[in-house]
């Protein structure tokens, strides 16, 4: 019983990994911003899934299962916001994809993506307060 | 089963040490200043996999909160604050470093050969000093984690030196670039629709928590990996998220700069407090042993705690859990303080937005 | 074995340290001076945890003598090994060299933004943060100052 469980999550682990090596090979291989964020993004969450439950299974059912589950929670939080937030800037400072703008921007673009608001991201959230 | 483990250990070993001379190459040949920082986040992580390979767990847990957090989001308010262009080179700057650096390191790379043998346990760095901690730690110490052992009891004087070299610095920070903004800053503006609702309602839900993983790695310290060092880093990186999303003026109303300064300052006094105490009950400086006078030892009931034999181990153990607190202390104010410096600059200067 | 083998960590820590000298020679500019300052410091922390890898090491966190775990580990090792090195029955990493880098590495990144505000300072004075430039900026100062009235 405990060699399958060790045979499965392994190969969950190694799933895990190649999938977190295709998002690597998406973000060098597609052509703008929006769809290399795309890229990354969902497969490190997937991939984080994957080797999370590949160790949680080689592990067993101890202390370390809830731990990997905090882990596990954590990713399912932090790289979704991260890639909004990626995207959000990406945005603001007017970008376009190269598919062709999408209809936000055909209308919000032009009024919103000045060049003295372009910054906003979220590091200069602070500094924009300034005189 | 040994061998293949050995060399499954030593394989990714190899591995993970070519990407990081690999992203160090990188690092060197990019001209972008924000691509050299952000590598140097990655090299961070990866370094930190490659000190779990090594055993080091916790300095691979310093070195991800460390490399991959707070020192890049410093480099970031640097080139914020200098607006550095691309990095200009010319050939002159290339050949004559690049014959340097190759005498230099053939150099060191002729000395390196006569080193021990990588992993050998008997060589003199392994077999002498480390080793009698290692034996000893259980019965004079009484934690099982033998690097906090090491770090709060063996060396704590040491470790008091790098505490105090931490808030030096710190200070050095705030005479630089001031302790945070000097003038009051005007009210942020109002929100622009709902642009950062998701980073707003994430971080939100993430700074409790990240305070709350801070007490933990602080107080698990003694049993597995985590300490004062990591623990004040992370704790640090929960007003620096808040500054970030919610902006400065908001984070400095909740934590005044006054505030950071005296506990910076109250860390290295608590660290140096308790090995004065040490001293007044007549042992010697952060001799933990003496940190309660006998009376009070002997009221400590035996077998309270861990090994009935060492009923001694009560002065370790609250010895160990001061100074960490005081080393908490002293980096998160510290770290907090230097963010508020880069920050306060940036806040300050006129058209920073641009 | 090869020493190139025996000897790799070793050898990468001093390629390394190379890498960060270059960065730190072949630009004025003093940011990416800082980087690479902070790159040579990374191979010196990866030199000292290297020397202190035993191979077949756990993490030195001590764990009961005849507990599961420590049987389970000391079960992938030869047994004469685990005898001779071996604390308690489980072969653990030396511990001292953990704890001088990890000291280092949070000292290191207080110092790293020491320099750097320094470097802010600089550009404030100077407008500048090219070694160079910064050069030729005081020149031209000094100049205009024993020429003025």
């Amino acid at each position: 019983m405990g060699d399958v469980l060790h045979v499965v999550g392994g190969g969950l682990v190694v799933a895990g990994a190649l999938l977190t090596l295709l998002g690597g090979v998406g973000v060098l291989r597609f052509p703008d911003v929006y769809t290399r964020i795309h890229a990354a993004s969902l497969t490190d969450t997937g991939g984080a899934t994957l080797v999370l439950l590949g160790l949680a299974l080689i592990s067993g059912l101890t202390l370390e299962t809830l731990k990997l589950g905090f882990v596990w929670a954590f990713v399912m939080l932090t790289t979704p916001a991260a890639a909004n937030a990626l995207a959000n800037a990406a945005f603001s400072a007017g970008h376009t994809p190269r598919i062709g703008a999408f209809q936000i921007m055909k209308g919000v673009a032009a009024s919103e993506a000045r060049p003295d608001t372009q910054r906003r991201e979220t590091s200069d959230d602070d500094e924009s307060a300034a005189p | 089963m040994s061998e293949i483990a050995l060399q499954v250990n030593f394989g990714l070993n190899i591995a993970l040490l070519l990407m990081l001379v690999a992203i160090g190459l990188a690092i060197a040949r990019t001209r972008s200043l924000l691509a050299a920082i952000l590598l140097m986040g990655v090299y961070s992580l990866a370094s930190a996999v490659w000190l779990i390979v090594m055993d080091a767990a916790d300095v691979a847990f310093t070195e991800a909160v460390v490399g991959a957090g707070i020192s890049t989001v410093v480099l970031l308010g640097a080139i914020l604050l200098v607006r550095a262009g691309p990095v200009r080179h010319n050939w002159r700057m290339t050949i004559v470093p690049a014959v340097l650096v190759l005498g230099v390191g053939g150099l060191l790379v002729y000395a390196v050969t006569g080193l021990p043998e990588f992993g050998d346990p008997a060589s003199p760095t392994n077999a002498h000093v480390g080793r009698r901690y290692l034996i000893q730690t259980p019965d004079e110490i009484g934690v099982p984690n033998v690097v906090t052992a090491v770090l709060a009891s063996y060396r704590g004087f040491d470790t008091l030196g790098e505490t105090v070299v931490v808030f030096a610095a710190g200070i050095g920070v705030a005479l630089m670039l001031g302790f945070g903004p000097r003038s009051n800053l005007p009210p942020a503006p109002a929100a622009t629709g709902d642009h950062h609702v998701v980073l707003r309602v994430t971080a939100k839900l993430l700074i409790p928590l990240i305070a709350l993983f801070a007490f933990y790695v602080q107080f698990h310290g003694d049993l597995g990996a985590g300490g004062g060092f990591q623990a004040g880093v992370i704790l640090a990186v929960a007003p620096i998220l808040h500054a970030l999303v919610f902006g400065l003026r908001g984070t400095i109303a909740a934590l005044p700069v006054r505030a950071v300064r005296s506990i910076a300052t109250m860390g290295v006094l608590l660290y140096s407090g308790v090995g004065v105490v040490c001293m007044i009950n007549g042992g010697g400086f952060l001799d933990y042993d003496y940190l309660f006078p006998p009376s009070v030892e002997a009221m400590i009931p035996p077998g309270l705690m861990g090994d009935p034999d060492h009923a001694h181990h009560w002065g370790q153990h609250f010895g160990i859990f001061f100074i960490e607190l005081g080393v908490l202390l002293t980096v998160a104010a510290t770290m907090v303080t230097i963010f508020y410096g880069f920050a306060g600059r940036a806040a300050e200067e006129p058209g920073a937005s641009t | 074995m090869n020493v190139a083998v025996t000897h790799f960590n070793y050898l990468a820590a001093v390629v390394l340290m190379m890498i960060g000298l270059y960065v730190l020679f072949s630009t004025g500019n003093l940011i990416k001076r800082m980087i690479g300052l902070a790159l040579f410091q990374t191979s010196t922390a990866l030199f000292y945890i290297s020397l202190g890898k035993v191979s077949g090491g756990t993490a030195a966190i001590r764990i009961y003598a005849d507990s599961p775990e420590a049987r389970a580990l000391a079960a992938q090792l030869d047994p004469a090994y685990v005898q001779q090195f071996g604390v308690g029955g489980v072969v653990y990493s030396n511990p001292l060299p953990h704890v001088l880098i990890l000291t280092a590495i949070v000292v290191g990144v207080a110092t790293l933004s020491v320099g750097l505000s320094i470097a802010v300072r600089i550009r404030e004075a100077y407008g500048t943060v090219e070694a160079g430039e910064i050069e030729a900026v005081a020149r031209v100062d000094a100049a205009g100052a024993g020429r003025g009235p």
